[in-house]
């Protein structure tokens, strides 16, 4: 299950929405073993497509160094999906490398509504799971 | 001579869980090949037949080795190599 805020929530779908056409992309870090997502860091999509997202590895490098300073790590990595479903694609899934992270996606899909959903992808295999959203 | 090298969550297996080991080398080739010896399996991780692997980030100090020298980057005594799978997907 992953319970985030409404705050933190529509934060995402607002960055989904804004890098529509292209795949949006990002983490929230958390306390490290606290398993809540405090707060949102959106990474550029060093890929700019409306396909593919791949965090810059320089950016990637400074937020996780200061993800380990501040004794946080990655509890969500978010992505959009800008005209499909969001359900993980097998290029997700196989490049899926934070075992401990939920997995959200986004669908820009459509301009009225969006989805959100939330999954953990561990050894390659993908399960969808509740998303609870708190005030 | 050693060269502090960080682990990823998911290559940790290789280590028996550390986060950080250590190897000696004097380019980025050569440690991973040395760590290779102490850990086996785990340069498999790293490197493929075209040189250092696509979607695997390796960073000489807080630099991308990719616009280094890649393999051929030399290192050294105090240096710090971190490794981090690339974040990365999408939809097609």
């Amino acid at each position: 299950m992953l319970t985030i805020t409404r705050e933190l929530h529509d934060k995402i779908v607002a960055h989904a929405r804004r890098d529509h056409p292209d795949e949006a992309c990002g983490v929230l870090a958390g306390r490290a073993g606290g398993d809540r997502p405090e707060r949102l860091i959106a990474m550029t999509n060093a890929e700019r497509s409306p396909t593919f997202y791949r965090f810059d590895s320089g950016e990637q490098f400074r937020v996780w160094r200061e993800m380990e300073d501040r004794d946080e790590e990655p509890v969500v990595i978010y992505h959009s999906h800008t005209a499909t479903e969001a359900y993980p694609s097998r290029t997700d899934i196989s490049y899926a490398s934070e075992p401990g992270a939920h997995y959200v996606l986004v669908s820009t899909r459509d301009a009225d509504t969006a989805e959100f959903r939330s999954y953990r992808i561990v050894d390659g295999t993908v399960a969808e799971e509740p998303v609870t959203v708190v005030e | 001579m050693a060269i502090e090298v960080r682990i990823p969550t998911i290559l940790r297996t290789y280590t028996d869980g550390a986060k950080q080991v250590e190897g000696t080398g004097s380019t980025l080739g050569e440690l991973f090949t040395d760590l290779d010896r102490k850990h086996g399996g785990l340069r498999d991780r790293l490197v493929d037949d075209d040189g250092l692997r696509r979607f695997v980030n390796v960073y000489l100090n807080d630099e991308d080795v990719r616009f280094l020298a890649g393999l051929e980057t030399p290192v050294k005594d105090g240096d710090t190599v971190t490794v981090l799978p690339a974040v990365a997907g999408g939809a097609g």
